[in-house]
C-alpha cells in the first residue's frame, strides 16, 4: 500500500492539539467536568446520523399529529395515551387498563431487539437512536451554528467577556431553551388531542398539568442535552454497564485496527517512502470529533457510545494522505485476532447468542400475537350482593341480587341479551328497570363498561330442588348481533 | 483554626485535623458544591415558606402567612365545587315527578347513587347497611310493604314518618289485647293458632277454628277478613311469608297480647325535599318497589 501513496503525498493534515479528557486512566475522582469541544465530522456516518436525527425528531414531533379514524365516538388521534379515560390508543390497537400487559410485552420485545442489535453491532442504540444522543447532537449543532466549530469555540471560551461573546452565548442558550420547550411541548401532545391542546396552550387555557410537564421536560432537555451531555452516558445511564453482557468476540464494534495503525507516528515528507510507522499518523482527528472525550485507540471502553464519528474523521485523514480508509472501522474482536495471525474471520451474525435472542423474540412475539388474537371484545363480570345475601319475598320465593358489568371493547354500540341457566324450573331473572320485559337486553355504548342490577328469584316450590344453600348457576351474556357468548359463574344463596 | 493545614502524605489530600485512637485521621472530603448550594437553597426556601404560608403555632392560634392560605378554605371550596357539580341533577330531581325520574336513566343513576349515600348516613342505623332490616325493623328489599311500596307511598313515609311527632304522620295502633284484658290467655293462643293457619302453618285445627271467631270479631277491622292486611292503616298482611316480629306461635301470642307499633321519625325536618326524593328512588329500586 505504501507504493500507492507516491510522491504527490505532500499534504500533511493538521494535527489536533487535543486530549481525551475522559480517558479512564487520566480521569481524576471528584474532579470537575472538563469541557469537550466536539469537532464537526464529515462522511458516511455523519450523514447517516444526520438522517437518523431527522427521522427520530420527525417521529417524535409528528406522531401526535397523525390522525386515525376510529368512528364517531372515539378520539381520532393515532397515538394517544388517554389518561382521563384510561385508554391507550396505538393506531388499530386499543389498550384498557386491565390489558396493560400488552405494553409489558412490547417493552420486553423492545429490550430483546436491543439485545440482538447490540450483540450483532454493539451500541447502535447509544450511537444513533438514544434520545440523549439525538438531542445532544442537536444541541451541539446549535452551539456550532452560533459559536463556530471546535477551535472557534475554544477561542471564544478563552476570550474575556465582551458584547460579541455575550451575544453568542446568550443566543446559544436561548436556542437550547426554545428546543427544550418544543421538546416538552411535543411530549404533552401524546396525552391529549393535539390540535385542541395546541390551541389551548397558545391561548393559555390548557390544564395546569400540561404546562407543568412542558416545564419539567423542557428543564430536563436543557439540562441533559444542553449542559450535561456525555456525563449522562458515563455516570447516569445503566445501559453501558449492562451491554457488556450482550457483546462478545463476534460483535461488530467501532474499533481502531492497531495491527495496521501501530506503531503510530507523525508523517514526514522525507520519510514517506521508507516509513517505519503504521498507518496511524497520530493526528488525533478521531479524538477531536469524539463527543465523549475519549481516544478510540485505547480500545473498547465504557465511555464509547459507538457513534462512529471517529471513523469519518479518520477516513478523511487517510484519504488525504493517500492511505486506505477504515483504519478505524466496525470490526469484531475475532477478526482482529485472526488478522494478528495473518488470516481473517468473517462476521458471524448467526451464532448461539443471536439464535437465543431470536428465539426469545419469536417466543414473546408469538405470545403477544396469541394474546392479541384472543383479545376478547366482550367482557362480563357478575358480583353478588353481599348485604343482604338473599331476600325472602311475601310469597316465600327467594331472591338474590347481582350487579352485572358488561364491557364493550368494539368501536360500535352493542346490544346484549342476558339470561340464566342451571336453576330449577320457574326461576326468574329480571333486569332492574326492565321488570316487565320477558327477554331483557343491555345496550352498551361504544367502548364503555355498563352496569345493571339483576334480580334472580327461585320460587318457594322449587327451593327444595336446590342441592345446597349455595347453588352454582350461570349468567349468559349474548351479543344479539354476532351471537358472541360470555358465560359467567354465579352462586344462588338461600336460607 | 484552619491555620495548620495538615496534608495526608499518602494521598496528598488535606485531613480534617481530628485524630482518633492516637493515629486515625480522616481525609477532608467536603460535600459536592451543588449539594451544598441545594442545601442552602432549601434553607432560603423554608424561610420564604414561613412568611408565605401558615407555619408557627402561637399561644392563641398560629402565624397566618402572607398568602392567606388555609386548608379549611380549600376543603370548603371543594365541597362547594362538588355541590355545584351536582346542582344540575339536583334541580332536575327537584322538578321531576318521582315516576318520571325512573324513566330518565341519567337522573335515575344520580338519584340512586345520591339516595344510597343518604341512606347509609340516615337510614342504615335501623334498616341496616343493605336495607335488610332486622326484627321489628322492616326489610326494604322485599315486596311486602306495611304502608305501601309505590314511589309516592315510600316518599310519604320518609317525609312524615310512622307514629312520629309530625302532624301528617302515618299512624295506627295494634291494640294490647292481653295487657288491656280484652282477651284472655286461651283466646290469644287460639287467635295465634288461627293466624298460623292463614299462612298454612297451623298444627291444631280445633284451636284455629275457635280462633277464627275471635279474629273475625277483633282483628278484621284492620287486617281484613282474610288477614290480607291494609296498607292504609299499616296493618300487615298475615298470610304471607314475611313476619316483622317473628312468625312463630310465641311471637304471635306476644304481638296480640302486647300490641306492636314501630316508630320511624319524620325526615322532612332534617332532609331537604331533593334528598328525600332520591331516598325514595333508591329504596324503591332495591328490588321490592311496586
Amino acid at each position: 500500500m505504501l507504493q500507492q501513496s507516491g510522491a504527490q503525498e505532500a499534504k500533511i493534515p493538521e494535527t489536533h492539539d487535543v486530549a481525551a479528557v475522559n480517558r479512564r486512566v487520566d480521569r481524576i475522582e471528584y474532579a470537575s467536568r472538563q469541557k469537550i469541544y466536539p469537532k464537526l465530522a464529515h462522511g458516511t456516518y455523519r450523514n447517516l446520523k444526520w438522517a437518523l436525527m431527522a427521522l427520530c425528531l420527525g417521529i417524535y414531533y409528528l406522531i401526535p399529529w397523525v390522525r386515525y379514524d376510529r368512528g364517531p365516538d372515539l378520539p381520532n388521534q393515532a397515538v394517544l395515551l388517554d389518561m382521563a379515560n384510561n385508554r391507550f390508543f396505538m393506531f388499530g390497537l386499543e389498550i384498557w387498563p386491565q390489558e396493560f400487559y400488552y405494553v409489558t410485552g412490547l417493552l420486553v420485545l423492545a429490550a430483546l431487539v436491543l439485545f440482538i442489535v447490540t450483540s450483532i453491532a454493539g451500541r447502535v442504540w447509544c450511537g444513533y437512536f438514544c434520545p440523549q444522543t439525538v438531542w445532544t447532537d442537536l444541541m451541539v449543532l446549535v452551539e456550532r451554528f452560533w459559536q463556530g466549530d471546535r477551535n472557534a469555540r475554544i477561542r471564544l471560551d478563552k476570550e474575556p467577556w465582551g458584547p460579541v461573546k455575550i451575544f453568542k452565548k446568550v443566543m446559544t442558550h436561548l436556542s437550547w431553551v426554545l428546543i427544550a420547550l418544543a421538546t416538552g411541548g411535543a411530549f404533552v401532545f401524546y396525552f391529549a388531542d393535539a390540535p385542541t391542546l395546541a390551541r389551548q396552550l397558545l391561548n393559555g387555557s390548557a390544564a395546569m398539568e400540561a404546562y407543568l410537564f412542558i416545564g419539567i421536560l423542557a428543564g430536563s432537555t436543557y439540562l441533559l442535552g444542553g449542559l450535561a451531555r456525555e456525563q449522562v452516558c458515563i455516570y447516569m445511564c445503566p445501559w453501558p454497564r449492562i451491554q457488556g453482557a450482550m457483546v462478545d468476540h463476534e460483535s461488530l464494534m467501532v474499533s481502531y485496527l492497531d495491527q495496521r495503525g501501530e506503531p503510530r507516528g507523525p508523517i514526514r515528507k522525507s520519510a514517506v517512502a521508507e516509513r517505519a510507522t503504521g498507518d496511524c499518523i497520530d493526528c488525533k482527528a478521531c479524538v477531536a470529533v469524539c463527543p465523549m472525550g475519549i481516544d478510540i485507540r485505547d480500545g473498547l471502553q465504557l465511555e464509547c457510545i459507538q457513534c462512529a464519528l471517529c471513523i469519518d474523521a479518520c477516513d478523511d485523514i487517510m484519504t488525504k494522505i493517500g492511505r486506505p480508509t477504515r483504519l478505524i472501522a466496525y470490526d469484531t474482536i475475532a477478526n482482529q485476532e485472526a488478522v494478528a495471525k495473518g488470516t481473517t474471520a468473517p462476521v458471524k451474525i448467526f451464532r448461539a447468542r443471536t439464535f437465543l435472542y431470536l428465539g426469545l423474540i419469536a417466543l414473546v412475539g408469538l405470545i403477544m400475537l396469541g394474546a392479541l388474537w384472543h383479545r376478547s371484545v366482550l367482557e362480563a363480570n357478575v358480583m353478588a350482593d353481599r348485604n343482604p345475601l338473599f331476600v325472602q319475598l311475601a310469597n316465600g320465593d327467594i331472591r338474590n341480587g347481582f350487579t352485572l358489568k358488561v364491557l364493550n371493547k368494539l368501536h360500535e354500540p352493542r346490544t346484549f341479551a342476558v339470561g340464566i341457566e342451571g336453576l330449577p324450573e320457574g326461576s326468574r331473572m329480571v333486569v332492574a328497570g326492565q321488570e316487565n320485559i320477558e327477554k331483557p337486553t343491555i345496550v352498551v355504548p361504544t367502548d364503555v363498561l355498563s352496569e345493571v342490577r339483576v334480580f334472580v328469584t327461585v320460587p318457594a316450590a322449587s327451593l327444595g330442588k336446590l342441592a345446597s344453600q349455595t347453588e352454582p348457576f350461570n349468567f349468559i351474556v349474548r351479543d344479539t348481533a354476532s351471537d358472541m357468548l360470555a358465560t359467567r359463574k354465579a352462586t344462588f344463596r338461600r336460607p | 483554626m484552619g491555620h495548620n493545614k495538615e496534608i495526608d502524605h499518602v494521598t496528598g489530600v488535606e485531613t480534617t485535623g481530628h485524630v482518633w485512637d492516637g493515629d486515625l485521621k480522616e481525609l477532608n472530603k467536603p460535600l459536592p458544591r451543588w449539594w451544598l448550594y441545594t442545601f442552602y437553597a432549601t434553607i432560603v426556601w423554608a424561610i420564604g415558606y414561613w412568611i408565605a404560608y401558615p407555619a408557627w403555632p402561637l399561644v392563641n392560634g398560629y402565624t397566618k402567612g402572607m398568602l392567606g392560605y388555609s386548608q379549611r378554605q380549600e376543603v370548603m371550596r371543594e365541597v362547594a365545587d362538588g355541590k355545584a357539580a351536582q346542582a344540575q341533577f339536583r334541580s332536575e330531581v327537584e322538578k321531576m315527578a318521582l315516576a318520571d325520574i325512573a324513566k330518565n336513566p341519567e337522573v335515575l343513576r344520580f338519584a340512586t347513587a345520591s339516595g344510597a349515600a343518604a341512606f347509609a348516613t340516615n337510614c342504615a342505623p335501623c334498616h341496616g347497611r343493605g336495607a335488610q332490616g332486622a326484627k321489628s325493623y322492616p326489610n326494604l328489599n322485599d315486596d311486602d310493604w306495611l304502608w305501601g311500596g309505590s314511589l309516592d307511598a315510600i316518599a310519604q313515609t320518609i317525609t312524615h314518618g310512622v307514629r312520629s311527632d309530625d302532624a301528617e304522620t302515618r299512624s295506627s295502633a295494634m291494640p294490647r289485647f292481653g295487657l288491656d284484658q280484652v282477651l284472655d290467655q286461651k283466646q290469644i293462643s287460639d287467635t295465634a293458632e288461627f293466624v298460623l293457619s292463614l299462612a298454612g302453618k297451623s298444627t291444631d285445627q280445633e284451636a284455629a277454628t275457635r280462633g277464627a271467631a275471635i279474629f273475625a270479631e277483633n282483628c278484621v277491622v284492620c287486617h281484613g277478613e282474610k288477614g290480607a292486611g291494609n296498607q292504609e292503616l299499616g296493618a300487615p298482611n298475615l298470610t304471607d311469608a314475611i313476619w316483622l316480629y317473628g312468625g312463630a306461635k310465641e311471637d304471635l301470642i306476644q304481638s296480640i297480647a302486647t300490641g306492636r307499633g314501630g316508630i320511624m321519625p319524620q325526615w322532612h325536618t332534617r332532609l331537604d325535599p331533593v334528598t328525600i326524593k332520591t331516598l325514595a328512588v333508591y329504596v324503591h329500586g332495591l328490588g321490592g318497589g311496586k
